[in-house]
């Protein structure tokens, strides 16, 4: 860790009722937060719901309205000049210049940190070998993939180890094979003892990474915990089935709900019906009750509710999947 | 990605002592010597216009407006120098307006940095881009028969002038592109306020035949008076005045604008 100077006691990050409006819009709405150092913290929401807003008032670069935070111990209204020291923030979009090349933005970051001279360009060549840009180096960044931008985006964080990292939406807009990598790195920086707070609305990578999540919804926190926590909290287990006739499904809906007691989510698929139940047992009745009134399953199966599934109970609607690059 | 030189050869905890806000202004300006480097096309748009308009009107208007073409040149080049720093003040509102539609300028606030670096670099940008399109200029105009009777000195005193006045004007395309969402918006503003401001001065006719309305502006015009202030200090005999009349412009744009480029910067 680079800040052995403060008080070891301070948590990461500190916040309490962080509040933002933009005029009639609370894009963060009191939302309190503590992040331990050295944790991979996830915040999940869908578009719009304040995450972005978030990350850019802990970041220094919007005033909240209201509220406090400290980073590091440094209050963020106090002293925002010691919170940039010891952070990093990696925006939605690479927040690189086109016009020069990867290794250019690079030198030019770590002189801004005080390399000096070979020092700096000593840097930015460890930070291309380590993010796999070494080839790519002396090219300018417009010609540069989306993956590969993103990989020298997060290098760019990097120059110096920041004490808390910011990451937002590190993945939006990567192919399954960046994506993957991208998560590897932010793993082993994990490993290396640096904070990081990562915003998503992929569950899965929530789920993947972060050691707690809180899911934010109308810039309110509506929830917190770890995976399993969060999961627990919705409910034993999900039954999952599908129906062979699709037809059926309301029929198979109604029935449901009369042994179980509990509502069915239907799924976009047209024959497939999850459902909260409280006990296995609960489950073999409903799965019973469907045998008797002759409703064929073309599978079922019982498990753990996914993240979907969580998000769906606390905030009764579905996250979006397809991501859209506008978020505020 | 290898995962094993990930882990050992990211971690750079020691942070090296904090560069001084010359430093760090310093490597703004290398920024933009970089992006001259990178991007050289971007000289044909600085002076394409300004060698367009020297050789259509002197070539075209230049015999009918003062007898000879030769004799126009030499009225006409100096203002011409006015008009190209005039319009080319707007480059740096420009990039400004990218770099934060880019989300750079985000970085660039979250590090502990001097905030108002950045700010340099786009400064040291505008004076390079003054003086290299102004040479430009100059040696077309040399080429084609402009004699500046000032001599050396007189055209290093107007040079200098140049960069004050883009540097004064270059804060009204700041303040713009801190407004406005894109640098096309910017560019479409700068010519719809530049344009008259340019046609009416005397940079390209002299303005005793114009209606005394229009004269009334002309001759208050800020574009005319430091119009004036070039041609006497390429021809080596500007006055005081003239020159003190050139500088009125420059300086409270600087005063007023510095600050409030500042205050939307921060309030960004």
């Amino acid at each position: 860790m680079p800040d052995t100077a403060q008080p070891p006691k301070s948590a990461a990050i500190e916040a309490r009722g962080l509040s933002k409006h933009f005029g009639d819009v609370r894009a963060v709405d009191g939302i309190d937060l503590d992040v331990p150092r050295g944790m991979i913290f996830g915040i999940l929401g869908p578009n719009g719901a304040g995450k972005t807003t978030l990350l850019r008032m802990l970041a220094t670069l919007l005033p909240p309205d209201a509220g406090s935070a400290k980073v590091l111990g440094y209050d963020l209204a106090k002293s925002p000049h010691d919170v940039r020291g010891s952070i990093a923030m990696t925006g939605q979009f690479a927040s690189l210049d086109e016009d020069l090349t990867g290794r250019e933005n690079l030198i030019l970051l770590a002189r801004l940190w005080g390399f000096r001279g070979q020092s700096a360009k000593e840097r930015a060549d460890d930070l291309l070998t380590a993010f796999d840009l070494a080839d790519a180096s002396t090219k300018q960044v417009k010609d540069y993939s989306g993956g590969m931008r993103r990989r020298l985006d997060i290098a760019a964080s990097l120059v110096v180890t920041p004490g808390v990292l910011f990451l937002d939406e590190p993945t939006t807009g990567l192919d399954p094979m960046a994506r993957k990598s991208v998560w590897r790195m932010i793993r082993s920086l994990s490993e290396a003892g640096v904070t990081i707070l990562l915003t998503t609305q992929y569950l899965e990578e929530a789920d993947q990474l972060a050691a707690r999540i809180a899911v934010i919804d109308h810039g309110k926190k509506i929830a917190e915990g770890t995976s399993r926590e969060l999961k627990a909290a919705t409910g034993s287990g999900f039954l999952h089935l599908t129906l062979v006739d699709a037809t059926r499904i309301e029929e198979a809906e109604r029935l449901l709900a009369e042994i179980t007691g509990s509502k069915a989510q239907r799924s976009s698929e047209s024959a497939a019906l999850s459902l909260m139940v409280d006990t296995p047992q609960n489950a073999n009745r409903g799965l019973a009750a469907l045998i008797a009134a002759n409703i064929e399953l073309a599978d079922f199966s019982m498990g753990a509710p996914s993240l979907d599934e969580v998000f769906f109970a606390l905030t009764g609607h579905i996250t979006e999947s397809q991501p859209s690059p506008g978020e505020a | 990605m290898d995962n094993e030189t990930a882990t050992t050869s990211l971690i750079y905890a020691t942070r090296p002592p904090q560069p001084s806000a010359l430093s760090n202004a310093l490597v703004f300006g290398w920024r933009a010597v970089l992006k001259f480097k990178h991007v050289p096309e971007q000289l044909f748009d600085l002076v394409m216009t300004p060698i367009m308009f020297t050789l259509l009107f002197t070539f075209v208007f230049g015999g009918a407006l003062s007898g000879s073409t030769a004799a126009y040149l030499q009225y006409f080049l100096p203002g011409i120098l006015v008009q190209t720093v005039v319009f080319n003040s707007m480059y740096s509102g420009m990039g400004l307006s990218t770099d934060l539609g880019k989300g750079l300028f985000d970085r660039f606030r979250s590090l502990p940095i001097w905030s108002l670096s950045p700010f340099a670099g786009l400064m040291v940008g505008d004076i390079l881009r003054h003086l290299i399109a102004s040479l430009l200029i100059l040696f077309i105009g040399v080429l084609l028969g402009y004699r500046p009777e000032g001599g050396i000195m007189g055209v290093v005193e107007a040079l200098l002038l140049l960069v004050v006045i883009g540097f004064g004007f270059g804060w009204i395309f700041l303040v713009l592109g801190l407004v406005m969402r894109t640098p096309s918006t910017v560019m479409t503003m700068a010519f719809t306020g530049i344009m008259p401001l340019v046609f009416a001065s005397n940079i390209m006719v002299d303005p005793a035949t114009m209606p005394g309305w229009l004269r009334l502006f002309v001759d208050v015009n800020p574009v005319s008076l430091m119009t004036t202030a070039m041609r006497g200090l390429m021809a080596g005999n500007a006055t005081a005045t003239q020159l003190g009349a050139a500088l009125i412009a420059p300086i409270l744009l600087t005063i007023v604008l510095a600050p409030l480029t500042l205050y939307l910067y921060r309030r960004k």
